[in-house]
This record gives C-alpha cells, sequence and structure tokens, in this order.
C-alpha cells in the first residue's frame, strides 16, 4: 500500500509536467492547426536560458519567470517568422498538408544543433531550488519532497492563470474564438493573426515551464542532446492525445494519467517498458478513442 | 455613400464578377439577387475583404475598401454576415455577442450594444448562457445579426440570412433587417436568394447574372418588371 502510494505521487509529480508539455502542443494546434514538435526544442532553449540566468543570479525565482518569458520570445519568433509564411504559401493539395510538420520537425533540429554550438559538451546546471528529500511519515520517507510540492504547486497555478485567461478574459475569448473559427473571428475585427502569435507565446512559457520543473525534477542538469527532453516532448504529445488534441483540460487529464501509469509500470513492470508502454497508450487512444478521454465525437471544447 | 466601379473578381481561372458598377446611398437597403453562381457571395466577400479584387475600385465613402484585411474594413463600420448562420457553435450566446464588440475595447460602449440588440431580439437574452450549437436556426441567424450591431457597423452585408429557415422565421428577420436599417441609418447589402422576399424591404435591387449586372433600379421597379419576374422571381 505504501509503496503503491508513493508510485501515484511519483507519477503524479511527472505526470503535471507532461501536462505542461501537453497544454504547450495543445495551444499551437488550437490556434494554428500544427502539430508543434519544436515544442521539445523550445522547452530546451529555455531551460538553457533558465540555467545562465540561475548561474548568474543564484535564484530559481528569477530564472523560472525569465526563462517563461524567453520560451515565450522564442516561440512567438517561431510563428511569425517560419510557420506564419509556410502556412500562407502552403495548402491542402497532397503532400502539402505535410510542410508544417516536416518544418517543425526541421525546427527541432535546427535548435537542438544551434544548442550544441553555443554549449557544445557543456552543460545547463538546474539543481531543486527546495529539498527534493521525501518527507519521513511513520519512520518511512514518502515520495512526497518540498520540491514536489512546489513543482504541483507551479503547475497548478499555471492551469488556473490559464483558466481564467481563457474564460474570463477578453483575450482568452479572442484566443478560443479564433482557434474554432478564424473566418467568422477576423469579420468580427479580432486580429486573428496576432492572436495566434499570442497563442503561440503563451504555449512556449508552458513549455519553458515544463522544461524547468523536467530538469528540476530529474537529473537536474540539461544538455543539447539531452534524453530527458525527448521523452518530455514525447510524453507531452502522448498526453495531448489522450485528452483529444483540442483541449486544455484533457491535456492536463492525459498528463496524469500518463503520468500514474508510466510510475506503476516503472514500479511494477521495469524501466525498460516505459517508452513502449507510452507508444502503446498513443497506439490505443487512436484506435479506440482518438476523440481523446473527454472529447465528445466531433465536438469542441475549451 | 457605397460605390463600386467595374469590380472584377477571379477565383483562379474563372472570373467570378465581370465589371460590376454600381452604388448605393447611405441609409439604403440594396437587395443583391441571381440565381447560384451569380457571383453575389463573391461580391460581398470582397467587400469585406475575404476576397482579392482583380481590378476595379470600390469606395465607402472617402475610404478605398479593396485590398484591407477584413479585420480592418471593421474598424471603418463595415461588418459581414456570412453564409450559413455566422455563429461559433462551440462558444455561448453572450459570448458570440461579445466578440463582435472586442475590437472596441470599451465595455461600457459593448455592454450598452448587447442591451440594444437584446431588446431587438429577447429571445437570445433568455439563451446568454447557452452554446450557440443548442440554438434553432432562425436563432442562430439572430445571433449573427446581433454580433455584426455589436461592432457599431454603418455598413452591413447579410448573406442570405434566409437561407434554410422557416417562412415565419424569414419574414421576422427580414422585418428586423428592414427595422434596423430604417432605425439606425444603415446601408445595407442584402444578398438573397429569396429574391421576392428581399424585393419587398429592399430600396434598390440589383440583379447580377454571371457575373454581371443583368437588371438595376429600384426594389419596386424590379418586382413589376416582367423580364425580372420570369427570370429571376419565378413567376
Amino acid at each position: 500500500m505504501f509503496e503503491f502510494i508513493n508510485t501515484l505521487l511519483i507519477g503524479i509529480t511527472a505526470g503535471s509536467i507532461y501536462s505542461l508539455m501537453a497544454i504547450s502542443i495543445v495551444l499551437v494546434w488550437r490556434s494554428t492547426r500544427v502539430i508543434n514538435f519544436a515544442a521539445g526544442g523550445l522547452a530546451l532553449a529555455s531551460s538553457f536560458v533558465g540555467a545562465a540566468v540561475l548561474e548568474k543570479t543564484g535564484s530559481f525565482w528569477i530564472a523560472l519567470p525569465l526563462a517563461m518569458v524567453a520560451g515565450a520570445v522564442f516561440s512567438a519568433f517561431i510563428e511569425f517568422f517560419f510557420l506564419r509564411p509556410l502556412l500562407k504559401r502552403s495548402g491542402d493539395k497532397g503532400a502539402e498538408i505535410f510542410l508544417p510538420i516536416i518544418a517543425t520537425l526541421g525546427l527541432l533540429g535546427i535548435i537542438k544543433t544551434i544548442l550544441s554550438y553555443i554549449y557544445g559538451e557543456r552543460i545547463g546546471s538546474l539543481p531543486p531550488p527546495l529539498s527534493d528529500k521525501g518527507f519521513i511519515v511513520s519512520g518511512e520517507s514518502i515520495a512526497l519532497s518540498p520540491m514536489r510540492i512546489l513543482i504541483l504547486g507551479i503547475v497548478l497555478l499555471l492551469m488556473i492563470s490559464l483558466t481564467l485567461i481563457f474564460q474570463r478574459t477578453n483575450l482568452g475569448l479572442s484566443l478560443r474564438a479564433s482557434s474554432f473559427a478564424p473566418e467568422i473571428s477576423r469579420l468580427a475585427g479580432i486580429r486573428v493573426d496576432l492572436i495566434r502569435t499570442v497563442g503561440w507565446a503563451i504555449s512556449g512559457a508552458a513549455g519553458a515551464t515544463a522544461g524547468i520543473l523536467q530538469t528540476t525534477n530529474g537529473s537536474g542538469s540539461v544538455a543539447p542532446e539531452s534524453f530527458e527532453f525527448s521523452l518530455l516532448l514525447v510524453f507531452g504529445f502522448v498526453a495531448a492525445v489522450i485528452g483529444g488534441i483540442e483541449s486544455l483540460v484533457g491535456a492536463v487529464l492525459g498528463g496524469l494519467t500518463l503520468g500514474i501509469i508510466l510510475a506503476i509500470i516503472l514500479m511494477y513492470v521495469g524501466g525498460s517498458l516505459v517508452f513502449i508502454a507510452a507508444f502503446l497508450i498513443l497506439i490505443l487512444i487512436l484506435l479506440l478513442r482518438p476523440q481523446g478521454i473527454i472529447g465528445a465525437k466531433g465536438g469542441r471544447r475549451a | 455613400m457605397l460605390r463600386i466601379e467595374n469590380l472584377t473578381v477571379d477565383h483562379g481561372a474563372i472570373r467570378a464578377l465581370h465589371g460590376v458598377s454600381f452604388s448605393v446611398e447611405k441609409g439604403q437597403l440594396a437587395a443583391v439577387i441571381g440565381a447560384n453562381g451569380a457571383g453575389k457571395t463573391t461580391l460581398l466577400r470582397t467587400l469585406s475583404g475575404l476576397n482579392k479584387a482583380s481590378e476595379g475600385q470600390a469606395h465607402w465613402g472617402d475610404h478605398n475598401i479593396l485590398h484591407s484585411k477584413p479585420e480592418k474594413l471593421v474598424r471603418h463600420g463595415i461588418s459581414h454576415v456570412s453564409e450559413g448562420k455566422s455563429v461559433i457553435p462551440e462558444l455561448t450566446v453572450s459570448e458570440n455577442l461579445e466578440l463582435g464588440s472586442l475590437w472596441r475595447r470599451n465595455s461600457k460602449e459593448s455592454s450598452q450594444s448587447k442591451k440594444e440588440v437584446l431588446e431587438l431580439f429577447p429571445r437570445l437574452g433568455e439563451r446568454l448562457s447557452q452554446r450557440a450549437d443548442s440554438l434553432s436556426g432562425g436563432e442562430r441567424q439572430m445571433l449573427a445579426l446581433g454580433r455584426s450591431i455589436m461592432s457599431k457597423p454603418e455598413l452591413l452585408l447579410l448573406d442570405e440570412p434566409s437561407l434554410g429557415l422557416a417562412p415565419l422565421v424569414i419574414e421576422q428577420i427580414f422585418q428586423a433587417i428592414r427595422d434596423l436599417t430604417t432605425a439606425k441609418g444603415l446601408t445595407v447589402i442584402l444578398v438573397e436568394q429569396n429574391a421576392m422576399g428581399a424585393l419587398k424591404i429592399a430600396d434598390i435591387g440589383i440583379v447580377l447574372n454571371l457575373g454581371s449586372i443583368a437588371a438595376i433600379g429600384s426594389a419596386a421597379a424590379l418586382k413589376d418588371d416582367p423580364a425580372v419576374r420570369a427570370a429571376y422571381l419565378g413567376f
């Protein structure tokens, strides 16, 4: 029982980080109908910014927000200078529909190459700002540490802010309207192009947070060829698909579900199966419930 | 006043409008009628900036409206309600309305406009927090019109508001369009398949055929013109 609760706690923490990555992917999908594989690279680049700021200032509390700003700027930059011109020119005939997705894969490679060029063999260091030693409950150490609580707190805070922005503000209404019906939105006077860039920026900030938290929760350091970040991208994408790719709530539920399932497999089956399990879940969802766990058939939700 | 000269629009290799010229005085309601494929929708989409013109001029007041983006033209008082009950089904009725006034960035004016719309279409008021896809066809058309009014338009471009509606509802919608035109001094271009209904409420009528103007004149005269009746009104 004790072991199982610990497994759940590990799964929920890891899952909450996948949720952030899933949110990053869902936001871009909703605003431009592009699966953004570059999100993994953007998270990586933002984490390097976070590590650099941490080295200079020594404060995680300055490093995290600045990394989020960097993520937003990088992401908006990519939308504005690469995806926007590309989408204006590409159509929906034959192989053209693959253009944007190939482009984001290419960008992922380019970002990693640039980081390798800048950093070479050096790594960015992002140690946990709080203790990651588990609390002691009746003589035994549980998988809940101050650092884990901090991670859950940050993720929760971001999700509440995003929900408020999307549901309660004019910007949120513009974001939702532009993703559901760009033409009607333009006729209503919404600057849809600008709103799309904002959507990408928010996505970049969410991805940056996922990257920083993944690093501090994991090895504590970030390298240009980081396997941790490849996992983060894949798990974030699987979580987004579990949640139905359209929905922010779905992305959160998808991330938590995936985190818990993978933690159980890691604990009771074996670490080598985790990656395969994630792909199996992806394929099962696509076969059995392509609309995601909360998606209604053909329906779209905020 | 809306002044259109020699407007020509191509869809790829197909010419949808051939040198169309006409003008509509401020405060007039112009009905544009004609068969499917006559270029009616293309005309509206070009005036609202969704389609590009190949040749010609279009002025709303002193402002040249060709080659502008739709979101910019809204700021010059031009509002286009596109074909097929142009509401966003995933948003609530209230959100659909608010969408129309977002660009004004003035919540006081926005709630004033909302009050006006709800007075005009009280049924929307009972459904403010429902999703728009729960509305009937007629209610959706009211919502689309309402959203357009929220943007404080001076020139209203309406594409087939009667499409797929029951006769009684069509009458209501047409009456609302006529009342709005008069009460707010709007200029309206009403594109319709329902030629008789549209000419009844319009001041002037324009008959399009294969991308060119086949007849133009006062709505009353067109309604009684035997050639127009035979070709476009079906009796």
